[in-house]
């Protein structure tokens, strides 16, 4: 059976690589006695599937992981599960809730559609970015050239800035609010800020959201589990 | 608290993988500082990835931290991108546990395991914002110490180290902090840093290179003599009797990005008397002190249980000479709690105890890396360096990993060896096609990478008189061996930089004069020198050079047995005239046996601390030769005298 689970990850542990994280949770939850199912082969790896890639340095409140359990578990051991999780992760990794996943349900890579983030302006003034803001929404596209396999591919983000706001850092600090889409593949802040103002340095990010939008509708990862219960109840009447 | 983290947060986003710097690890210590209590700044003089797991900063790290007049955190040689940042920025070196200022603490202590790191070592005192010469340091700033192998011969780094710990740190740790601690709580009057100093020298295996008077006669060394009547004429090293007591580390780190050795590491045995006469650890951590094979099991479960590793080490100089090695081995792996996922690796394998056994009992798990170390390509060579395994011992145990199912193994060698021939060096290519061939038989695929070091004459081994190859010399083995290995596509070769290896012969048998060549390549920018991108070797030729010291005097000379060594006034327990007689048995090409299993030849080790080997088992391990050239299919049947140990039953069959 497989569960997801959403987690935060904040302060020092922030530094932290996606790669690093899957590490510590393959520790942590052998060392939590989660049985994890494991691959077949040569070298079994347990069999853990990440959500979208957050940056290094980044923050977030809303980070996903499925996980795919050697057997079947009651629902109020799965509730217990958080606590038990939060206790072997690192200071700074918060598990705030799993859920038992239906089968045949997408994976994160796949089913996520967009992120909501805040990301930090270091530096500017309140003038300047309502400017930058009202120039990348009025801007009919918005072409990136990036490197992949050694070939320069171009593409367009403007189609996948959802949402654009002026908002503050916890700190009263300027930022933006941003809504970004992933499909066909997922925009960084990084890019973002680029094309806001190329001239700022990195500063800090945070990922509040992260939607899985279906013909319209827009839930959370952790709410797919009771779309499709409601599908297979509407099918059932 | 001062913590610079509020400040370094800021920063770390501009840096290559900054989690090297934010500490979090399961297992971190966040100590209390107060007066009383003697800080201790623990540095490691490399990255992060390669310090972290280092087993002897973690020991000291837990036992500080358990006195109640001690705490103890952790420093790692930033990066060159953070470093630029920190002297930008004025951020002086901090610990990864709490991020505090190196100031804050009372001793800055260094490991000392390589000699490329030496520059480092200079860069991390001046970021730690001292003076790096120790005389021009003040009451007001932080001691600086030095422990690991590599104080075996001190003197290259005598102008900056303010005190050497030579040997074991378990023990004499807890004297210092406790000579230190009056010294802090007498309140570090005016000039009371040479009175520190003057008690610490007292303290056994504590070494003060200030206290210590140096005459030359043109380039010969005469003497290294103390200043004072109540400083000892030579240091005697430090030998922890007994590792049950140390049970350490209790809480071994686990970082959270990743780093070399990520796995639990359990050290099985400390000290080998096989006799390797190339390998300084081996003489210098004489007599073999066995842990207890209960323990070992305990500290494996429990470690694994802790931390989530699903990978074991099992440590030691030759771990497969463990007592009852085949039984730990399999009781790890057949450990129900364990799941069939835990892998065992075993670093330091000899050949001649990689038996079937072993190899089917790794082989369950998944499997790792195997990697076996002939060291020489020739039966003679391997006598002369008495590494006394056998052609049929290296196959035998080549046959059984193949059988089992590995595809592919690392063979380690050295080149540039007392009187090695080119005979003797293209006989490397010959073992590892013979051992292609055997893969063959198992797997069409089989291959074999030979990684190849120049050989470094190292203190306290009787190729301490030898004169090391040249640059050239070195460099035409390597490409002679290069181009027969090439007409084998199952052998790939790998090999360490001459130019790398002359290095580290200068430092190796350096005397106090090498120290203005190291303070010159750190003033020209030369740290990370261990990095082949770092690596500056006209810097170190250009210093010698500036300073005035010859390359061939400190390096490719052949010393006599008259000659004052650098080293001379430090003692492993090893007698000089046993040194001696073993370089001359290796030139006629004589082996010595193992003497956990024959008659002692007192060589001081035991002889001279009133100590002895402690082994669980009165037999040698079953399987090849186990250096005698016999057969030992079944287990060595020497009469010996051991140390009986009433707690372990794990007699070998
Ligand atoms: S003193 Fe004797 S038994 Fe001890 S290590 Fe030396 S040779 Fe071996």
């Amino acid at each position: 059976m497989k569960i997801r689970l959403v987690y935060s990850k904040l302060g020092k542990v922030r530094f932290t690589s996606h790669r690093d994280m899957a590490r510590v949770w393959e520790r942590c939850l052998r060392k939590a006695d989660i049985a994890m199912a494991y691959s077949e082969g040569f070298s079994p790896r347990p069999k853990l599937s990440f959500g979208l890639a957050l940056p290094t340095g980044g923050e977030s409140l809303a980070e996903y992981l499925d996980i795919t359990l050697a057997h079947e578990w009651e629902p109020s051991d799965i509730s217990e599960l958080p606590r038990r999780l939060t206790a072997s992760m690192p200071t700074g990794i918060d598990v705030l809730e799993a859920v038992a996943l239906p089968l045949g349900v997408d994976s994160l890579q796949q089913a996520v559609t967009s992120c909501t983030w805040t990301i930090e302006m270091v530096g500017t003034t309140i003038e300047r970015r309502s400017a930058q803001i009202a120039a990348v929404l009025d801007a009919p596209t918005l072409r990136v050239t990036r490197e992949r396999k050694g070939k320069p591919v171009e593409d367009d983000l403007r189609p996948l800035i959802l949402v654009l706001d002026p908002t503050e850092m916890p700190d009263g600090a300027l930022g933006v609010l941003a809504e970004l889409g992933t499909k066909p593949r997922a925009v960084r802040p990084s890019e973002l800020l680029t094309a806001l103002d190329p001239s700022l340095p990195t500063g800090r990010i945070r990922r509040l959201n992260q939607w899985i939008t279906v013909d319209g509708a827009r839930r959370e990862p952790l709410a797919v589990g009771a779309a499709v219960d409601e599908r297979t109840e509407v099918g059932a009447r | 608290m001062n913590s610079l983290w509020p400040e370094l947060e800021r920063l770390l986003g501009r840096v290559q993988k900054p989690a090297r710097y934010i500490g979090c690890e399961d297992g971190v210590i966040v100590p209390e500082h107060a007066p009383h209590k003697v800080a201790w700044l623990l540095a490691y003089p490399d990255t992060y990835e390669i310090g972290l797991p280092n087993q002897g900063l973690q020991i000291l790290y837990e036992i500080l931290n358990e006195r109640d007049d001690a705490v103890a955190e952790r420093t790692y040689a930033p990066w060159t991108d953070l470093e630029a940042i920190l002297r930008t920025e004025r951020i002086p070196l901090f610990s990864v546990d709490t991020h505090r200022a190196a100031a804050d603490f009372d001793v800055l202590a260094v490991n000392l395991s390589a000699e490329l790191v030496y520059t480092n070592v200079l860069n991390m005192i001046d970021l730690a914002g001292v003076a790096i010469r120790a005389d021009e340091r003040g009451d007001a700033d932080l001691l600086v110490a030095a422990g690991g192998h590599c104080t075996y011969n001190p003197e290259p780094l005598a102008d900056f180290i303010d005190f050497f710990v030579i040997g074991d740190g378990e023990e004499v740790v807890s004297e210092i902090t406790e000579v230190i601690r009056d010294w802090k709580t007498s309140g570090r009057t005016p000039g009371s840093r040479r009175h520190v100093l003057r008690e610490l020298a007292k303290v056994p295996g504590v070494y003060v290179p200030s206290m210590y008077e140096v005459t030359y006669d043109g380039p010969a060394l005469v003497a290294t003599t103390p200043r004072y009547p109540d400083v000892p004429e030579q240091v005697e090293k430090r030998t922890v009797a007994d590792l049950a007591e140390w049970p350490y580390p209790k809480n071994q780190l686990v970082p959270l990005t990743e780093v070399v050795h990520d796995r639990l590491n359990v050290e099985v045995f400390r000290g080998c008397t096989r006799g390797c006469r190339f390998c300084q650890a081996g003489m210098i951590t004489r007599p073999v002190r066995e842990r207890p094979a209960d323990q070992v099991r305990t500290m494996v479960q429990d470690g694994l249980r802790r931390t989530g590793y699903d990978e074991v080490a099992l440590t030691s100089l030759s771990t497969a000479d463990f007592s009852g090695i085949e039984k730990v081995v399999a009781d790890t792996v057949n450990d129900p709690a364990n799941s069939g996922q835990v892998s065992i690796s075993l670093p330091s394998l000899r050949v001649d105890a990689f038996t079937v056994g072993v190899a089917a009992q790794l082989q369950k798990a998944r499997r790792t890396g195997l990697t076996f170390a002939p060291e020489a390509g020739t039966w003679r060579m391997r006598q002369i360096i008495n590494k006394l395994i056998t052609e049929e011992d290296l196959y035998s145990a080549v046959d059984s990993a193949y059988s089992q199912g590995w595809r592919r193994m690392k063979l380690y060698f050295l080149t540039g060896l007392p009187s090695e021939t080119d005979e003797d060096t293209l006989g490397i290519a010959e073992l590892a096609t013979n051992c292609v061939e055997i893969g063959k038989r198992y797997n069409k695929s089989a291959s074999v990478t030979v990684s190849v070091g120049g050989f470094v004459p190292k203190p306290f081994t009787p190729f301490q008189w030898f004169g090391q190859n040249t640059v050239d010399e070195l460099s035409r083995k390597v490409f002679l061996l290069r181009d027969e290995v090439k007409r084998n596509r199952g052998v790939q070769m790998k090999w360490h930089d001459p130019k790398a290896t002359l290095v580290e012969g200068i430092a190796s048998r350096g005397d106090r004069r090498i120290g203005r060549v190291i303070e010159d390549v750190w003033r020209n920018g030369g740290t990370f020198q261990e990095w082949s991108e770092h690596f500056a070797y006209e810097l170190w030729t250009d210093a010698m050079e500036r300073a005035g010291l010859s390359i061939d005097w400190y390096v490719y000379r052949h010393r006599t047995e008259d000659e004052v060594l650098p080293w001379d006034h430090i003692s492993a327990g090893l007698h000089k005239d046993f040194l001696w007689q073993d370089w001359r048995d290796a030139l006629a090409e004589v082996g010595l046996e193992d003497c956990r299993w024959t008659p002692c030849y007192d060589c001081g080790a035991c002889t001279g601390y009133g100590i002895e080997h402690i082994v669980a088992s009165a037999t040698a391990p079953a399987g090849g030769s186990q250096g005698t050239n016999q057969d030992h299919s079944h287990g060595g049947a020497v009469p010996v005298s051991i140390l009986p140990r009433a707690t372990v039953g794990a007699a070998s069959r």
